[in-house]
Parts: structure tokens; C-alpha cells; sequence
């Protein structure tokens, strides 16, 4: 169990065990929404949702992550703390996500200037203590640099999509991959994230709280803003089901996943203005811009309507996560539906592995 | 494949099974493995099958004597469900090279073309140039015609009809054995081994090496910490392999700030820094005229020349896996120390001196004694189990001894004669 210090929980305010540190403070839940002394608290932790739905990052008052002042260390953990407790009243799915990732990435620059830290090694061993604990990532320092085994490694960057985190374009040696400090924290950002969701997940619901509810129903709002209808659709083929993934994520998606993604629910039929929303979280997000792009696909503008690409293609793409169900099936727009009965023969005369599906019944 | 051919076959299997069951290697936490099978004469595969036990396992051997036998590299909760519900837990990591996919030079003189139905043979370079020249005559008359189009892709390819039986979609390839392949085979295996160990960190207990009993090897990575991965993750490591999907920017050149010299890759590195380096500038001087070299050009210039460079070495530097196999986590592979049934031969471990495993002796399991008489047309010679036969005419019949008239009979291109009388007729 890590022993932290009050300027850590305030960096890393996820660590702190919340019904301890409220006990501790000796307030009730139903003083925040009256006491006076409690509403820049209160103040703080709607801030920190709201940034987070915008999809930026809360920018806290630490300097470097060490305030002065005992009182500002307190606000920044139970601001975080009460965050959860707004979040859990307004009870938006949406609002967990990311208030999730935008907690993870503020740890995340935090954890990075840690690992960099030359100065002072407490902040260091700190930082790889909270990588080991929470991920189990056992990860090795030499001058700076983290040595992370490859396996490890390879779990982590499976979200990415971009060249860079591929492993070939890292550098590879004794089983470890080598990455600076930023890499290194950046590494991880999507298990922060799963990690963060899941303690706001297991956190208790409080009753609602007398004074609190105006700002709960704000929250409600914002959040039935952001949530697309397509979310509950059915079932998608494994291709798209990524792309969602990796733009709820934060990740950046390229743009030819962004163009599958886009004609594939046109296709659907879903309208554009269902669509926008998803591309929210892309870290070079215009609405402008993608409402633009998202009618000009759509054949709104320009009369030219584009076709969702097929599976070649996107095999070629790296945008290709074939199941089993994918078989027989040359679109994604055709997942889900029978599978051909047509069967090919058994091509691959001397392959000693098989398919996995059976080439054709006995 | 007539039932004459398929007795013997299956008799002669029987008999190696028979005496060498305990032999086949029990697969690691088997209760959770998916089995699969394949009979002779009968079409496709039975798979999904929960093995309890070794004496189970050897028991579905003895009872059902398969052509091919397979077990998964998946780690399943319930491997006798289907697919989707299997509930996957885990995989061995699997690489695996086949010499079809190096493509050498040598495989014009000893890849034939068989067909399935009649048996006959021939080279398969020939059957491929007569294709190339149908499809051209085809074209030319096409085109005076006027026609355009219609039927021109269909026409070639496998569905040509077999030269003397008449039969569409039936000639295939069919590769003798060559030592070239095998020697080319062995070097990229001995690459993969220690990408696997002074890179990736496999410690050598986890690795095994197998010869697939017919073109191919197989090196499967039974370390735990590797065994969760998912078919994305394995995709990425089987990319790694083969130093494909490298970008210049790994190498320290990027497109706008040109060359950081201390990214340069060099001779001497560790990991595939080292290997590149080798192989894109040969030595320390060379490296350093390359840089001085970049210093004079634009920084679009060097990054678009490093594209080149990376394009020309890759395949090279990398080993030649085959990423599909790799990738694909519900598979289910040939077992070790098992026949393979394209070529009557054992799918072998490859323990001990590399150098000196051979094969096309060592995995050369059945009968060297007895001979049967066979059939068969073979326009080239080869080697098997020290000895050499052929080349045959269409139809010649020749004393084989079992081993060699089984590889016959397996590759197409061989019938038991009508006149046999085979060695085991229970
Ligand atoms: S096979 Fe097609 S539908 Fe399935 S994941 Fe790949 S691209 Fe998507
Ligand atoms: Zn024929
Ligand atoms: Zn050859």
C-alpha cells in the first residue's frame, strides 16, 4: 500500500482513500451543500467536471504540483473527491468517462515531471511505486530513461494507433522497450483512465444533497448533451467498435479510421448530427471543421456521397480487428447479417495452421 | 486419393502411432487446449474437441489413427464450445516460416504441379508459363474482337483444367524436398530465435523449435508472460519480427527538423538498432558519409531517401515470419511429433545442432524396410531418407519403400500399383 504525503494526494488525489479523508476532515455530506467554508470545495469539483466534459484538462492551482499553502492541498483533493460525489448524483455514464480521462491526463503530466525529476529521487521512486502498484509495471530506470518489458509494454500500447508506439519504431533491447519519462507516463493513460472509472464506479451513491440539486441537474444536461443516440445501437462490427473506442479514449484516431467511422453510421443512417459528437474527444477537434467534413461525406454538400470502405481495405489500413463473425463478409456494413453459405475450399494446400473456422462441414 | 491409397496410408500411420504413442508430447494444461483432426478421404476438419487427459489424447490417436492432428496455442475456459463461446484465457505465442513464402530461385526445379484428380505431374514453372501464354493469346483475340472484360480475369489461376485429365481447379502446387529451402529455412529460424531471446527477452526454456513435417517451421513461445497478449498486441511483436511498419522518425530523421544524429541507428547497437545499421550502411565509415551526405541535402530529401533505405533492407533485417499466424489467436496448429499428412513425414522437434538437423532424414518416420510397388510420375529426382528416386515417367512403377511410396501417394503424384500387395492387411 503506498504511503502518501498530502502534496502527492493533491497530485494524485485518485489515491486517496475518500471516506477516510472526508472522516478525517470530520464534515458530513449534506454540509456541502450549505456550509459556507465548503463552497469553493464545492465550486472546485463542478469546475473539474466541467472542464472535463469540454475535454480539456482542470488546470489546478499547484505550482509544479507543490502548493504553499495547507488549505490550497486540501481543496485540490476534496474538490476531486467531492467531483466524484457530483458525478455519481447526476449518474451520467458520459460524465465518468471523461472526468476519467481528464483526471488521467493531469496525473499524467504530474507523473511525468516526477520521473524526470533529477533533484530528488523520493519523487522518482514515488512515481514507479504508483506504475508498480496500480498497472503492475515494473519499471527499471537508467539515466532517466524506463526500461519496460516488452510483454508489458505491448499491453499498454495496444490502443494506440499511431507509428511511433509501434513496437518496431521503439527502441528494443534485453526484453525491455526504453522510453523517456512523457512516453513512459503517456504509456499508461488509458489504464489511468479504466482505473479512475472504476474507483468512481465502486464509490458509493450519496442521497441527493439539500442545496446541491441545481447543479446536479446542470451537470444531467450537459452530459444528455454529449451522449450521441448511437450509443445504444446495435451491435458493431469489431472495426468500428475500435474507433469508438479509441476516440472515447482520447486516443487520436487517423484519418482514415476517422473516414471509415463517418461513412460507415451515414451508412446506418444515423445523421450527421449524431455524429459530430463522437469526434469531441479528438485532440484536434473543430466542430466547425467536422460538421464541414461529416456533409460533405454524407453527400449534403458536394452530391458526391462516399462509401464506407471495404475489409481489403481496411485490412491494408490497420484498421481491421476481424472476429470470427467476420468471416465470409467483404464490408463492415454487412456484419451482423448471415453469413454466406458459399464456402471457399480449403486454399492453403501447404499451411500447417488452420483457419479458424472450419473450411467446410464434414 | 482413392480407399487402396487410403488403407495403406492409414495403416502404415496406424503402425507408426502404434509404436511410438507415448511419444507425442502431452500439451501443457491439455483440459483447456481445443483438439481438432482430420481423416483421410474425408472432408474438412473435426475440431472443438476437449482432451481430458494424456490417455485420452492417445486414445482419440489409436481410435481414429488422423492424417493431421492439431491442438490449439488458445488457452480456453470450455475448448469443446463454439468459437464465441469458448471464453478465451490465454495463447502460447506461435511464429512460424515456410519456405513457399521466401520464394527462392531453386523452387522453379523442384515445385510440380499435380493434379488431385488424375495424378499426373509436371513442373509447375511450366504449367505456369503455359497459363501466362492462354491468358495472352486470350487477351489478343479479345482485343480484335472488341470485347472487353468479360471472363478475362477468370480464365487463369487455379481453376485452370488439368492437361490430361480435363478437370478445373484441381492442379496444385506441390514442393518437393530442397535443401536450399530447408538451409534458407534454418537461417531465418536461427534470426527469429534470437530476435526472440537477446531482444524480446524469451528466456531458451520457453522456446521449441519444430520442423512442420513438410515446408515449413514452427517456434512456439510458451513463456506465461506473453500468453495474455491479444491478437492486436501479437500483431504488433509478429511487426517487430520482421522490422515491418518502421518509420525514418525511429531512426532519429524526421520530415521538418531533419537528422538528430544521436537517434541515428549504429553498428554495434543493441536490438534491431544494431541489425539495421548493418545492413543500411555496412560499416562506421559508411555511416558517417551518410550523415555528412544528409547534412548537404533538405530535410524532406534525407527523410524521403530513408524511406528508401528502409524499404530496401527491411525485409532483409527482419525475419520472415508469416504475421497472419502470429496474429491470430483461434487457431489451431499441427502438434509436434504427429504426421503431417501433405508429406507422410513427422512434424519434429528441432533439439540440439540446428546446423546438422536434416529433415529429410530425421523426420522420415515410416517403414524403410518393406517396399510396396507404385505408380507414379515425377518428372524431377529427389532426396528422402538418404536415398534418391526418380525422375519417374507418367505412370512408371517403381519398389518404394514405405516412407517414400507414403510421400507419393501424400504429395498426389504416386498410386499404389495394381499389382500391390501391402504390407499390412488387418
Ligand atoms: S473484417 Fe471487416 S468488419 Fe470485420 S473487423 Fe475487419 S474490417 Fe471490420
Ligand atoms: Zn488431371
Ligand atoms: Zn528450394
Amino acid at each position: 500500500m503506498l504511503v502518501l504525503g498530502k502534496d502527492e494526494k493533491a497530485k494524485y488525489p485518485f489515491l486517496a482513500d475518500a471516506g477516510k479523508y472526508l472522516q478525517e476532515y470530520g464534515f458530513e455530506l449534506p454540509q456541502f451543500g450549505t456550509d459556507p467554508i465548503l463552497k469553493d470545495i464545492v465550486d472546485k469539483a463542478y469546475e473539474r467536471v466541467m472542464a472535463a466534459t469540454s475535454g480539456s484538462v482542470y488546470k489546478s492551482g499547484l505550482a509544479d504540483g507543490r502548493a504553499v499553502q495547507d488549505r490550497m492541498l486540501d481543496v485540490e483533493i476534496l474538490s476531486f473527491l467531492f467531483a466524484i460525489v457530483l458525478i455519481k448524483l447526476a449518474n451520467r455514464h458520459t460524465l465518468v468517462r471523461r472526468f476519467a480521462l481528464s483526471e488521467a491526463r493531469r496525473a499524467e503530466s504530474y507523473l511525468a515531471g516526477d520521473l524526470s525529476d533529477r533533484r530528488d529521487r523520493s519523487r522518482v521512486d514515488m512515481a514507479r511505486r504508483i506504475l508498480h502498484d496500480l498497472f503492475g509495471l515494473k519499471v527499471e530506470m537508467r539515466d532517466y530513461r524506463y526500461l519496460i518489458p516488452v510483454p508489458d509494454y505491448l499491453k499498454h500500447s495496444s490502443v494506440f494507433h499511431e507509428r511511433e508506439w509501434k513496437l518496431v519504431n521503439r527502441q528494443v533491447e534485453d526484453g525491455h522497450v526504453i522510453l523517456k519519462p512523457d512516453k513512459t507516463v503517456r504509456l499508461i493513460r488509458h489504464a489511468l483512465t479504466t482505473y479512475i472509472s472504476e474507483k468512481i464506479r465502486d464509490s458509493p451513491v450519496p442521497d441527493m444533497i439539500p442545496g446541491l440539486e441545481g447543479m446536479v441537474a446542470e451537470l444531467v444536461a450537459v452530459a444528455d448533451k454529449l451522449t450521441p443516440a448511437y450509443e445504444s445501437t446495435g451491435e458493431h462490427p469489431p472495426c468500428i467498435k475500435h474507433a469508438i473506442n479509441v476516440l472515447k479514449s482520447g486516443e487520436n484516431l487517423p484519418h482514415s479510421g476517422r473516414f471509415m467511422l463517418a461513412t460507415f453510421l451515414l451508412a446506418r443512417g444515423q445523421p450527421v448530427e449524431e455524429i459530430a459528437p463522437l469526434f469531441k474527444n479528438a485532440p484536434d477537434y473543430s466542430e466547425r471543421v467536422t460538421m464541414y467534413q461529416l456533409n460533405h461525406l454524407s453527400g449534403r454538400t458536394g452530391g458526391v456521397k462516399y462509401n464506407c470502405p471495404s475489409c481489403d481495405k481496411l485490412r491494408t489500413q490497420n484498421l481491421c480487428f476481424a472476429v470470427p463473425e467476420c468471416d465470409g463478409i467483404i464490408t463492415p456494413l454487412q456484419f451482423g447479417r448471415r453469413r454466406k453459405a458459399a464456402q471457399h475450399e480449403q486454399q492453403h494446400q501447404s499451411s500447417d495452421v488452420e483457419p479458424a473456422e472450419e473450411g467446410e462441414p464434414a | 486419393m482413392n480407399e487402396r491409397d487410403i488403407l495403406f496410408l492409414e495403416s502404415a500411420f496406424k503402425k507408426y502411432y502404434y509404436d511410438h504413442i507415448s511419444e507425442i508430447p502431452v500439451p501443457d494444461d491439455i483440459l483447456h487446449r481445443e483438439f481438432g483432426y482430420q481423416k483421410l478421404g474425408v472432408k474438412g476438419m473435426t475440431r472443438h474437441i476437449q482432451v481430458k487427459d494424456a490417455g485420452q489424447m492417445r486414445v482419440m490417436f489409436m481410435k481414429t489413427v488422423p492424417s493431421d492432428a492439431y491442438c490449439s496455442n488458445s488457452y480456453y475456459s470450455f475448448p469443446n464450445l463454439d468459437m464465441r463461446e469458448k471464453d478465451w484465457r490465454g495463447a502460447d505465442l506461435v511464429f512460424d516460416i515456410d519456405a513457399k513464402d521466401l520464394n527462392l530461385p531453386c523452387r522453379r526445379d523442384h515445385v510440380l504441379a499435380v493434379c488431385e484428380t488424375c495424378g499426373c505431374s509436371r513442373m509447375e514453372r511450366e504449367r505456369a508459363e503455359e497459363e501466362e501464354k492462354k491468358k495472352k493469346k486470350k487477351k489478343k483475340k479479345e482485343g480484335k474482337e472488341g470485347e472487353r472484360g468479360a471472363g478475362e480475369e477468370g480464365a487463369g489461376g487455379p481453376n485452370l483444367e488439368c492437361g490430361s485429365c480435363g478437370q478445373a481447379g484441381r492442379v496444385r502446387p506441390k514442393s518437393l524436398p530442397c535443401k536450399e529451402c530447408i538451409t534458407a529455412s534454418k537461417k531465418q529460424v536461427a534470426l527469429l530465435n534470437r530476435i526472440l531471446r537477446d531482444e524480446l527477452g524469451v528466456e531458451p526454456d520457453h522456446m521449441s523449435t519444430y520442423f512442420s513435417g513438410n515446408e515449413g517451421f514452427h517456434v512456439h513461445v510458451s513463456d506465461p508472460r506473453f500468453r495474455e497478449l491479444d491478437a492486436r498486441a501479437r500483431s504488433d511483436l509478429a511487426g517487430y519480427v520482421m522490422l515491418s511498419g518502421l518509420v525514418p522518425e525511429a531512426l532519429g530523421v524526421h520530415k521538418t527538423s531533419g537528422l538528430d544524429r544521436a537517434e541515428l541507428p549504429d553498428l554495434g547497437q543493441k536490438g534491431w538498432r544494431g541489425r539495421f545499421a548493418k545492413a543500411a550502411f555496412g560499416s562506421k565509415t559508411k555511416r558517417a558519409e551518410t550523415i555528412s551526405e544528409m547534412s548537404k541535402t533538405s530535410s524532406w530529401a534525407a527523410y524521403a531517401r530513408f524511406e528508401g533505405i528502409i524499404r530496401e533492407v527491411s525485409g532483409d533485417v527482419g525475419a520472415r515470419i508469416d504475421a497472419q499466424v502470429t496474429g491470430d489467436i483461434h487457431r489451431i496448429f499441427r502438434m509436434p511429433h504427429t504426421i503431417n499428412s501433405k508429406s507422410g513425414m513427422l512434424k519434429t522437434a528441432c533439439t540440439g545442432d540446428a546446423d546438422s538437423f536434416d529433415p529429410y532424414a530425421d523426420a522420415v518416420v515410416l517403414d524403410a524396410d518393406e517396399t510396396v510397388s507404385v505408380e507414379c510420375g515425377c518428372p524431377v529426382r529427389f532426396g528422402l531418407g538418404r536415398k534418391r528416386f526418380g525422375p519417374y515417367k507418367a505412370g512408371e512403377s517403381a519398389e518404394l519403400p514405405v516412407y517414400a511410396a507414403a510421400y507419393a501417394i501424400c504429395k498426389g503424384f504416386g498410386r499404389l500399383a495394381a499389382n500391390a500387395t501391402t504390407v499390412n492387411a488387418d
